[in-house]
């Protein structure tokens, strides 16, 4: 071995100088195995279970500080809104400047009415666009919360913010299947047959007192009747995916969502009652002014009648969007996810988007209907734009349609008929009775 | 209503329904070949074989101690007493003395492996029901389970760590008071489950009256384990027929009422809290001294004979046949796998059921196809 030692290789040339180099990033800890002397030459676990600090998160200042940015972004995100709302009060303005212009060029003048009711489009439409980015993201938040996880983290560097906007660049970019045995132009069609009613009906729904890009004065049943399409599009999804676990979905489906509408239109009459009025801009108007000038006269505190609705029209709303635990047109354990099995890609998104966009609906007709719209809780408060208010009521529902999800298991089909037929449907009814004693008196 | 019955236009054409191998509920690699109408199943065949790996075969040209590896793959999310029962059958053939320190870690691996084997099911079986913040609640302790053992043995999953004579390592002084602290924590947590699952009432609209089997038919169709237990069936090996020092501990076998999936469901639950109270007095009460009998050969070679030893895992009676010639290797093994007479009763209490009710009773059933197919 000595003889055979070669010659020592050349020394290197000198690296270059240390200082062009920029300093290496601080590594993050992770748990070193130990030997574990006593039992010999095993490996024992470092891993560190931070029981004493899950009976009280709080003591955790990582804890505190996650509550604390949490707390940020949400008053971010509705300080956001109000601003935008806020610029919505040049709406005449910015009408009377397109006509001023239209009229300049010698054009006709609804050139000017179609510019404003397409840029009215486009802002509702990216309500719904922008709502389901972070419908996403918050719904990942919350049940990471729930169920002591963290949630996205690392996209975009804060609480992983961009996370579903890399998400939707991953779907657009993802291939597009359409299996062999499908019906190719209807299983095309489906996704757009579901998510286009979604966008249509945002039209009358008013994001603050006097601010909806459409005031119709029959909105509470433009709304639903066009809600009730995308039922359509599902029950399309399912029967043209080829696949028998999409057929039963879609059937599910159309059993589910058009049995649901019932108690969910029926519970909203002692609303309409109350307020005398279809339109959504008045019901919210109608629950303007205080009880003894402290209880809000919202239609969720008028006694009995006001809850009962009130709930009934929460609970059919999850069902009506297809949340657990109502989820049974998809039931990923049961049928495989059901109608959407079968598609992949934008196609699929396009699904969720219109999930996430009816979730939004619901939350807003929720704050119409009985929270008094735009209104603050307290008269005190009255100087904050009704933007903020709606807002915040409207994400305090959504917050709800969240948290349902992660709490409760799925129903059966049958049960969930038996649920709607026997229980909703005849309490929608007698809260019916309930508020026309209500008026009597 | 029988499809004979129905007035003519209401009759419709079946539909022949795979649940399964790729099914997100069948728990592995099950097959059910489901014929519904509408939602409404008429006939249920499972059809196993899938994982098929020849377990009992391959053990009969493998050593006695190689055979416990193999032994670790049959129901591989609670292997330890897989272990323990070919160690049973195989000391039995040797005749070997084991020391009761062993015989007591052996007992608390089983229970901890039994903890960590329930929480499976408890998080898996919110799943099929439609829950998912159940399973990582159960995934949680789990892991911590898994730790402890990894921090034992090394190993996560397939342990090997009961061999014949003893057990593999005694465990240190961190390992005991690690337990404890598990132990401690994870009570307040099986309350924590009974709030968000046990008592939830679509949960309970779900299992309850839904997948009955009457004692008679759990044990007409050789039951074991919860599933018998469900029924209202007093049969526990640990009771029956006690091995390794489970006579010395003060226990209850939980039992169901009506034999519903929520019965069950909740002995297994109950099982949990019946495992801790085991793990506490074996930790209490570990004696001193060596964790292998003295005498073991490196290379075994039982007298000729056979024997029949029987333990209760973590889904029922698990029992092994073991035939010797005298040679190092087995002459014959033949495993008595739970899971896979449990599977049995599938088809009869499947008929009749709904689509999602297919889920909630397979789930509840409880079965490891590592187990089933071997």
């Amino acid at each position: 071995m000595t003889e055979a030692t070669p010659t020592p290789p050349a020394p290197k040339p000198s690296p270059a100088p240390a200082a062009a180099k920029p300093a290496p990033a601080p590594k993050i800890a992770m748990p070193t195995p130990v030997l574990n002397h006593s039992a010999g030459k095993l490996l024992t676990t470092t891993r560190y279970w931070p029981t004493e600090l899950w009976a009280n998160p709080w003591a955790s200042p990582n804890y505190r500080r996650g509550a604390l940015m949490l707390a940020a972004i949400i008053g971010g995100v509705l300080l956001t809104g109000a601003a935008v709302g806020e610029l919505s009060r040049w709406g005449d303005k910015i009408y009377a400047l397109i006509g001023a212009f239209v009229a300049s060029q010698g054009w006709p003048q609804n050139t000017a009415e179609g510019a404003w009711i397409l840029l009215k489009a486009l802002i509702v439409l990216h309500v719904i666009l922008i709502n389901g980015l972070w419908a996403i993201w918050w719904e990942r938040k919350i049940s990471a919360h729930i169920q002591s996880r963290v949630g996205p983290t690392y996209s975009g560097g804060f609480h992983g913010w961009a996370q579903t906007i890399f998400d939707g660049i991953k779907l657009l970019l993802k291939e597009d299947i359409t299996p062999d045995a499908a019906d190719k132009w209807v299983h095309a069609l489906a996704p757009g047959i579901v998510v286009a009613p979604v966008v249509v009906a945002f039209a009358p729904v008013s994001f603050g007192t006097q601010l909806s890009a459409a005031n119709i004065d029959i909105g509470v049943l433009y709304v639903f009747a066009f809600a009730g399409i995308s039922v359509i599009g599902i029950v399309m999804a399912g029967w043209a995916s080829g696949n028998k676990y999409s057929l039963l979905g879609g059937l599910r489906a159309a059993a589910q969502i058009v049995s649901y509408e019932l108690p969910r239109a029926f519970s909203v009459v002692p609303v309409l009652m109350l307020a005398g009025s279809l339109n959504l801009e008045a019901i919210a108007l109608a629950q303007a002014g205080y009880w003894h000038g402290l209880v809000p006269r919202w239609f969720l505190f008028y006694p009995v009648v006001g809850q009962i609705a009130f709930l009934i029209f929460l609970i059919a709303s999850v069902a009506e969007t297809n949340r657990t635990p109502f989820d049974i047109p998809e039931a990923e354990s049961e049928l495989v996810s059901g109608f959407h099995t079968e598609y992949s890609g934008m196609k699929w998104s396009i699904f969720f988007l219109a999930e996430y966009g009816y979730v939004l609906l619901a939350s807003f007709l929720l704050a119409t209907f009985f929270l008094g719209g735009g209104a603050p809780p307290l008269a005190q408060l009255g100087f904050i734009p009704s933007w903020i208010w709606m807002l915040a009521k409207a994400l305090l529902m959504m917050f709800i349609f969240l948290w349902t999800r992660w709490t409760f298991p799925r129903l059966r089909a049958d049960q969930l008929m038996d649920f709607n037929w026997k229980f909703l449907l005849p309490w929608s009814f007698a809260n019916i009775a309930l508020a026309g004693a209500y008026l009597l008196l | 209503m029988k499809t004979e019955e129905r007035p003519k236009e209401l009759k419709s054409d079946s539909l022949f329904v795979n649940l399964g191998p790729q099914h997100p509920s069948t728990h592995g690699v099950l097959r059910v070949g489901l014929t519904i109408e509408g939602e409404l199943i008429t006939k249920a065949v499972p059809d196993i074989g899938y994982l098929h790996r020849g377990t009992e075969k391959l053990a009969e040209v493998r050593g006695y101690h190689h055979c416990v590896v193999l032994t670790d793959r049959w129901d591989y999310v609670s292997a330890m007493p897989n272990n323990l029962v070919f160690c049973l059958a195989a000391e039995k053939l040797m005749g070997l003395k084991i020391p009761p320190r062993a015989n007591y870690l052996r007992v608390l691996m089983c229970e901890l492996n039994r903890i960590a084997s329930h929480l499976l099911f408890f998080g898996t079986y919110g799943i099929d029901i439609g829950a998912f913040t159940p399973f990582l609640y159960a995934f949680r302790e789990r892991e911590m389970v898994l730790d402890l053992f990894e921090m034992c043995c090394g190993a996560r999953l397939t342990y090997n760590y009961i061999r014949l004579g003893g057990v593999m390592a005694d465990v240190s002084e961190e390992w005991t008071a690690k337990t404890k602290e598990f132990l401690g924590y994870f009570k307040p947590r099986l309350d924590e489950y009974d709030t968000l699952l046990s008592f939830n009432p679509i949960f309970l609209a779900r299992t309850k009256e839904v997948g009955k089997i009457s004692p008679q038919e759990a044990v007409n169709w050789a039951l074991s384990g919860p599933n018998l237990r469900g029924s209202g069936i007093l049969y526990d090996v640990r009771k029956s027929d006690p091995y390794s020092s489970y006579e010395e501990f003060d226990f209850q076998v939980p039992l169901g009422k009506e034999g519903s999936c929520w019965d069950r469901y909740f002995c297994r639950i109950l099982e949990m809290r019946e495992s801790l109270r085991i793990c506490e007095q074996a930790l209490k009460a570990l004696p001193p001294g060596e964790t292998m009998a003295t005498g073991v050969a490196k290379i075994p070679k039982p007298a000729p004979g056979e024997a029949y030893a029987h333990v209760e895992g973590s889904r029922g009676d698990l029992g092994i046949y073991l035939v010797s010639d005298g040679q190092a290797s087995p002459y014959r093994i033949h495993v008595r796998a739970p899971s896979f007479m449990n599977l049995a009763i599938l088809e009869k209490i499947l008929v009749g059921n709904k689509v999602s009710d297919v889920i909630a009773i397979l789930g509840s059933i409880d079965i490891v196809l590592g187990e089933v197919d071997r």
